[in-house]
């Protein structure tokens, strides 16, 4: 069955659908159950404590991990061990990195047609032209000549958003896109974010930015120990938590 | 002038740190200086002792010994000058030779480390592990005394499609005469050449107006095999084979490699291979896997990857280790003299050296000659370094 014929048999419009999803890294089980539906153009913000598998949860959606059990669908097409459906769900989900992973050997401008030109084979000019709109949009055009490596954190960063966003993608995932950042930099990756979830886009951010997730998420999720524990819109979840897994998360996050 | 804080000045000249280390520096230059000289003046009072004269005009005297291989024609009748010409020939061949090979045993073996396949993994370790531990010197005599030494003799030579023949004295293969109409061959050799410039150059042009990539390392491919063969085919294969035959207990004709230029070569290449090898492995794994993950985020393949991110990367780490594995290559090549490999320094420095005596003239001219080639390779490498260097702040 090809790709695209699968695209059509997905009568719902959930963008992303995890049923029963199961991960082991040896014998340690990492992803217990997880069952989580995506709406199109919904904003998503995981939080839970370190090592609770939020990073691995989110990598399973573009492929970056392997899982052992359960289904997973993106757009409509099916995760399965085939290099096509892999790329076809690869073409539609961005992602950003905790430590940016720009490419240090080529320019910001290279960076960031990379993908059009390789992936999407689309000519240099228009490549570059795409490319010029995101740094304008991320607010950094001048540097599109320079080399990640001269540009501040807040400033690469935006640049990957950028990168990611040239390719144009139906879905965005950000892996604490903010925790490598200095505080006064924080603010800049953060308006960036901002603005795109309120274009529209589809979002899941794995981020301990509780003002960001009470302006931007319909919803957030707290995982702890490989589970999804509880999941509600930004309101319930930090004034009225159901489960004392969660109070402690926020007791702990709210100390410091 | 800018105004720097000045150190105050000391109350004693000697104390100042930089009058000091400047005049440390002259003392040294002046032991250096005298060291040299009592050496030199010392040498040339022995030699002219001995009625030895200095000078180079016993490079046109008539050597009158035989070297073992020589890539131009000699014989025992030409001069010590053309001695010098023979070795250098026969070293810069082993070194191009070993050059070549070990980088791509160590290219191969360096990426075999990164093998999905266990096997192929533990066998490129063992291999690195192996070869890089024991002493050069040690594996020469080895490929010459205990692999080459063991081969059967002529008459029981092994074969391949009996126009390559290998046994204790050498391996034989056939060599090519070029006939009317060979010229055509090469003029397709050069022309596949600037082909496959040419080629490139259209193909990046069309994929930067149109986006469409275009197979360029398979046309190539195509291009360089294809065109000789069929400039090959058109003129009726215009070369006369030279087929090594077995004359008495040898054999005459084709291209003949001596055993002391096969031991040299195979040890160099293993034993430099193996450090090529760390080297490449160490370029890849300096290569951070979150590059592979954020290309693979926007959907490069694997092999896109590999081309576009890994490699350019890891090539900045890889190039200054090969510059430094090329010249000890080089310089490796003198232990030709243990098996009598007609080199530079076996030929030069060992029978010249003996014959004439003229020390000072000859050791100077060798190590002028190592010095040049390897200062050549650092200016090549580096121009190559250059290319794959990064700017950073
Ligand atoms: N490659 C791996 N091999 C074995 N265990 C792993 C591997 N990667 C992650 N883990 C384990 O899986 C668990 C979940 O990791 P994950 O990175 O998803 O946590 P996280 O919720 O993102 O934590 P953090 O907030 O620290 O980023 C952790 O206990 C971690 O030690
Ligand atoms: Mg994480």
């Amino acid at each position: 069955m090809s790709v695209e014929q699968e695209k059509t048999n997905e009568n719902n419009d959930d963008i992303i659908v995890i049923k029963d999803l199961n991960k082991w890294y040896g014998e340690f089980h990492v992803l217990k159950d997880i069952n989580l539906r995506v709406k199109k153009g919904e904003k998503i913000v995981i939080c839970g404590p370190s090592g609770s598998g939020k990073s691995t949860m989110t990598r399973c959606i573009n492929r970056l991990e392997e899982f052992q059990r359960g289904s997973l669908t993106v757009n409509g097409v099916e995760m399965i061990e085939d290099v096509k459906n892999i790329e076809a769900i690869r073409r539609e989900v961005g992602m950003v990195f905790q430590h940016f992973n720009l490419f240090p050997h080529l320019t910001i401008l290279e960076n960031l047609t990379l993908g059009p030109i390789w992936v999407q084979k689309k000519p240099k000019k228009e490549a570059e032209a795409t490319a010029m709109k995101y740094l304008e949009r991320v607010k950094i055009p001048d540097q599109a000549n320079k080399f990640p490596g001269q540009l501040s954190g807040g400033q690469q960063q935006r640049v990957a958003i950028a990168r990611s966003l040239c390719m144009n993608p139906e879905i965005m995932l950000f892996d604490e896109p903010t925790s490598a950042l200095d505080p006064e930099m924080i603010k800049e990756v953060l308006d960036v974010m901002i603005e795109l979830a309120n274009e529209g886009m589809t979002m899941l951010c794995v981020t301990h930015e509780m003002g960001f997730a009470k302006k931007v998420a319909d919803r957030v999720i707290f995982m702890d120990a490989g589970e999804i524990v509880e999941q509600n819109t930004p309101e319930e979840i930090f004034n009225n938590p159901q489960t004392d897994r969660l109070q402690l998360f926020l007791s702990q996050i709210l100390d410091h | 002038m800018s105004e720097k804080p000045q150190v105050k000045s000391s109350p004693s000249f000697f104390n100042n740190p930089r009058n000091r280390s400047i005049i440390y520096q002259l003392l040294l230059l002046f032991g250096l200086g005298y060291f040299f000289y009592s050496i030199i003046s010392n040498t040339l009072a022995n030699m002219e002792a001995r009625g030895i004269q200095s000078g180079y005009d016993f490079l046109f005297n008539t050597a009158g010994f035989d070297i073992l291989m020589s890539l131009i024609p000699y014989d025992a009748t030409n001069t010590y000058g053309r001695t010098f010409i023979v070795g250098l020939l026969n070293t810069v061949l082993v070194s191009i030779i070993g050059i070549i090979l070990s980088t791509m045993v160590g290219f191969i073996m360096g990426v075999a480390h990164f093998s999905h396949n266990l096997l192929i993994r533990k066998l490129a370790t063992a291999y690195v592990e192996t070869f890089r531990n024991i002493p050069l010197l040690l594996q020469i005599f080895f490929w010459y005394f205990a692999v080459l030494a063991a081969l059967p003799s002529a008459r029981q030579s092994m074969s391949l499609g009996e126009v390559i023949f290998l046994n204790v004295r050498g391996l034989y293969f056939p060599g090519l005469t070029p006939e009317g109409g060979a010229s055509v061959v090469y003029a397709a050799i050069a022309a596949a050449i600037i082909g496959i410039f040419v080629l490139k150059r259209w193909a990046k042009k069309r994929q930067d107006d149109t986006g469409q990539q275009f197979p360029v390392l398979w046309v190539s491919l195509g291009m360089l095999f294809g065109l000789p063969l069929l400039a090959l085919i058109v003129m009726g294969f215009p070369f006369a084979w030279d087929i090594p035959y077995l004359k008495g207990f040898n054999f005459r004709g084709g291209i003949t490699v001596i055993p002391e230029l096969m031991a040299l070569a195979l040890a160099l290449t293993v034993y430099t291979g193996a450090f090529i090898a760390e080297a490449v492995r160490a370029g890849i794994q300096a290569v951070p896997h979150g590059q592979t993950e954020a290309a693979r985020s926007i959907g490069l393949k694997e092999g896109k990857i590999m081309k576009l991110i890994i490699v350019p990367q890891a090539m900045r780490v890889i190039v200054p280790l090969l510059n430094s594995e090329y010249q000890s290559l080089v310089k490796n090549s003198t232990l030709a003299t243990a098996i009598g490999y007609p080199d530079l320094f076996t030929v030069f420095v060992g029978t010249t050296l003996n014959q004439t005596g003229q020390a000072i003239e000859i050791v100077f001219m060798t190590m002028a000659v190592y010095f040049v080639v390897n200062m050549t390779i650092s200016f090549l490498m580096n121009r190559l370094n250059s290319s794959v260097a990064l700017t950073e702040r």
